[in-house]
């Protein structure tokens, strides 16, 4: 395998599951066979306040720590981190390495001042608007597979981890042991549960959702897998 | 050393009372082992936990009887669990304390007493317990010291800056700075028995960069938790144990500044220097146990980064992409120790450098001026201040990579 690696700064807000996604990728980087390091950052935990997650994917060995202030990848899950300034990194692609990638949800471009879109074209980057949550309420009927959309764009646009290490990785999130979770997202596990009645069927709702939002990022010319999956 | 589980060490008398657990407990089944078999020898297995983890894994096998200290974060989570080993029979004694100057004090007590004893605390509260941290080597007192390191000066932030050791580093202690979580967990272990060497008989200090490595995980390969350390021997140490009419307890009670300046004067330069002697001669088992006061990548390089604790991480990622990426090779000194520190190491290892460059997770530059003081007149070398960061915030690779290549752009 190639030496690959990159690192990611994800921004969006409380109860939109930007740490368990961080989990999920990191985890399904692990599974690959690779390493992965994550840094979840936030202040209270409350709904609706910032959230920040950094993750390091490579596969090879990482020796670094910390939070990721150069990131490759930049994941926006709510656009009011970015109308709102509901970030702890301001601008949101503060950091941004050349040529780097800028993945927001949102189903329409945001208008960004002048500056803003001087200094990423400054920076080559790639800004990529994903529709994560439309998508996530047309498969799953719910928001809340939003950053299950977020990761299976990653997943396409980056290469690693691969659509079978991240389904594994979210089975071993919603069914599997050793992962410890703060009392917001527990209470927010069991609303998904609940919705779903059956853990099967969640996993299979959230697995739909990665494979529609990585077809989304191929259709687009945005990912390094050139095809197309199933679901 | 004999054959299969490692030698047998008859458990000494000495100690703190010992809580009799239940015949069938996991604790009271733990075989003692030399400390050879448990660094060396003993099969060992991968684990993925957090700093706080491996250390009380650490201190599960160190055959601790005293640990006492203060709740500060990000210490908090690694004393909370030293609380689990209590109640599981592996400590034999454990109380939260009511502030550090309290809890060194009472743990230096222990110590003097012949216990195996063990603190810990992070940042403001090892400059709260400074005072009677400072007073420690001169007590000849075996204790181990884990410091999670956090900011200590304003504003008010609990993130890791290790500013606070350029203190500790003047008193006497030994210090380890640990890089990761692996090393956390060995340098934990090793830091009791090199502690109460006969000819050492002194606190050890082994520092982590908080949260960096006590919040995350990391791969750690340990041996069985059914092995531990052999008890301490406190009748084979450099003072006498519990004996108020010897040095170094007489020297408390009836300190010589009662008696005459001039004796005063004498008594504490030969006592210090013979500190700092016993300093000097712990190198020979921070050698034969830790592998050496420093670890040293590309050592032919011309440019060197010299770093200690999480800036060596950050540090092995700046070398690897400049070799990687620019096909540039860069050496790598890691510092182990930084008291005894590695005088002679640094001096042999930067002999043909010609930039050495220390990164730093605080603002004063207590490692740079370390080493300038270490290669002065030693080495043609120049060496550069930084990069550093300052309030506990990572050093991303890109800062040190625009120190190794200042011609280059890396920091945007």
């Amino acid at each position: 395998m190639n030496k690959e690696r990159y690192n990611i700064r994800m921004a969006g807000i409380g109860g939109q599951g930007v740490v368990t996604a961080s989990h999920i990728l990191s985890n399904g980087m692990v599974i690959m066979g690779g390493e992965s390091t994550l840094v979840p950052f936030f202040g209270s935990e409350k709904r609706l306040a910032p959230v920040e997650s950094y993750v390091r994917i490579a596969n090879g060995k990482i020796y670094e720590i910390g939070e990721i202030i150069y990131p490759n990848l930049i994941m926006i899950f709510h656009p009011q981190v970015i109308t709102h300034g509901k970030s702890y990194t301001m601008p949101f692609y503060s950091g941004l390495k050349p040529s780097g990638v800028v993945l927001i949800n949102s189903e329409t471009p945001i208008n960004l001042v002048a500056d803003e879109e001087r200094e990423l074209m400054e920076r080559n980057a790639r800004v990529y608007y994903l529709p994560a949550t439309q998508i996530s309420r047309e498969i799953a009927d719910t928001d809340l597979a939003t950053n299950m959309a977020m990761v299976g764009a990653v997943s396409a646009i980056m290469g690693i981890p691969d659509l079978p290490s991240l389904e594994q990785s979210v089975k071993e999130r919603f069914l599997g042991k050793g992962f410890v979770v703060s009392g917001g997202t527990a209470a927010l596990d069991n609303v998904i549960e609940r919705k779903f009645a059956k853990k099967e069927q969640l996993l299979k709702k959230n697995m739909e959702v990665i494979v529609a939002a990585y077809n989304f990022a191929v259709e687009h010319g945005w990912a390094k897998v050139k095809d197309k999956v199933q679901a | 050393m004999s054959e299969g589980a490692g030698v047998e060490v008859k458990p000494s008398s000495a100690g703190a009372g010992v809580v009799k657990d239940s015949e069938t407990s996991e604790a009271t089944r733990q075989k003692v082992v030399t400390p050879e078999y448990m660094f060396f020898e003993a099969p060992r297995e991968r684990a993925f936990i957090t700093g706080s983890e491996a250390a009380k894994e650490a201190i599960r096998r160190a055959n601790v009887d005293v640990a006492i200290s203060y709740p500060i974060t990000p210490q908090s989570e690694t004393m909370q669990q030293v609380g689990a080993l209590w109640a599981e029979g592996y400590v034999k004694e454990y109380y939260r304390g009511e502030e550090e100057i309290g809890v060194m004090s009472a743990i230096a007590g222990s110590s003097r007493a012949g216990a195996r004893s063990l603190t810990a605390t992070a940042g403001p509260g090892l400059m709260r317990g400074m005072e009677v941290v400072a007073s420690w080597p001169g007590g000849r007192m075996p204790i181990v010291l884990l410091i999670m390191c956090r900011v200590i000066n304003a504003p008010l932030s609990i993130q890791p800056d290790n500013a606070e050791l350029a203190y500790l580093i003047n008193t006497g202690n030994i210090v380890f700075h640990a890089e990761n979580q692996q090393d956390f967990f060995d340098y934990t272990l090793k830091a009791f028995i090199i502690s109460e060497r006969p000819e050492v008989t002194l606190p050890v200090a082994v520092a982590v960069d908080g949260f960096f490595v006590t919040h995350a995980r990391g791969y750690v390969m340990m041996p069985s938790k059914d092995i531990k350390l052999p008890p301490r021997d406190p009748y084979h140490e450099a003072v006498p144990v519990m004996d108020n009419e010897n040095p170094p307890a007489r020297l408390s009670r009836d300190a010589p500044i009662q008696k005459s300046n001039f004796i005063s004067y004498h008594v504490h330069a030969s006592w210090q220097q013979e500190v700092w002697a016993a300093v000097e001669r712990s190198r020979k088992y921070i050698d034969m146990y830790m592998g050496g006061l420093v670890e040293i990548v590309n050592p032919d390089a011309e440019t060197i980064v010299i770093a200690s604790g999480s800036a060596v991480s950050q540090s092995r990622e700046a070398v690897r992409q400049a070799e990687e990426d620019l096909g540039e090779r860069i050496g790598l000194i890691k510092i182990r120790s930084l008291r005894p520190f590695p005088t002679k190491e640094l001096r042999d290892a930067c002999k043909n450098a010609k930039r050495i460059i220390v990164p730093e997770f605080n603002c004063v530059g207590w490692l740079y001026r370390d080493i300038a003081a270490a290669l002065y007149g030693h080495s043609k070398a120049e060496i550069i201040p930084g990069p550093r960061v300052f309030g506990g915030i990572s050093l991303p690779t890109e800062m040190i990579l625009q120190y190794i290549f200042p011609d280059k752009k890396f920091v945007f």
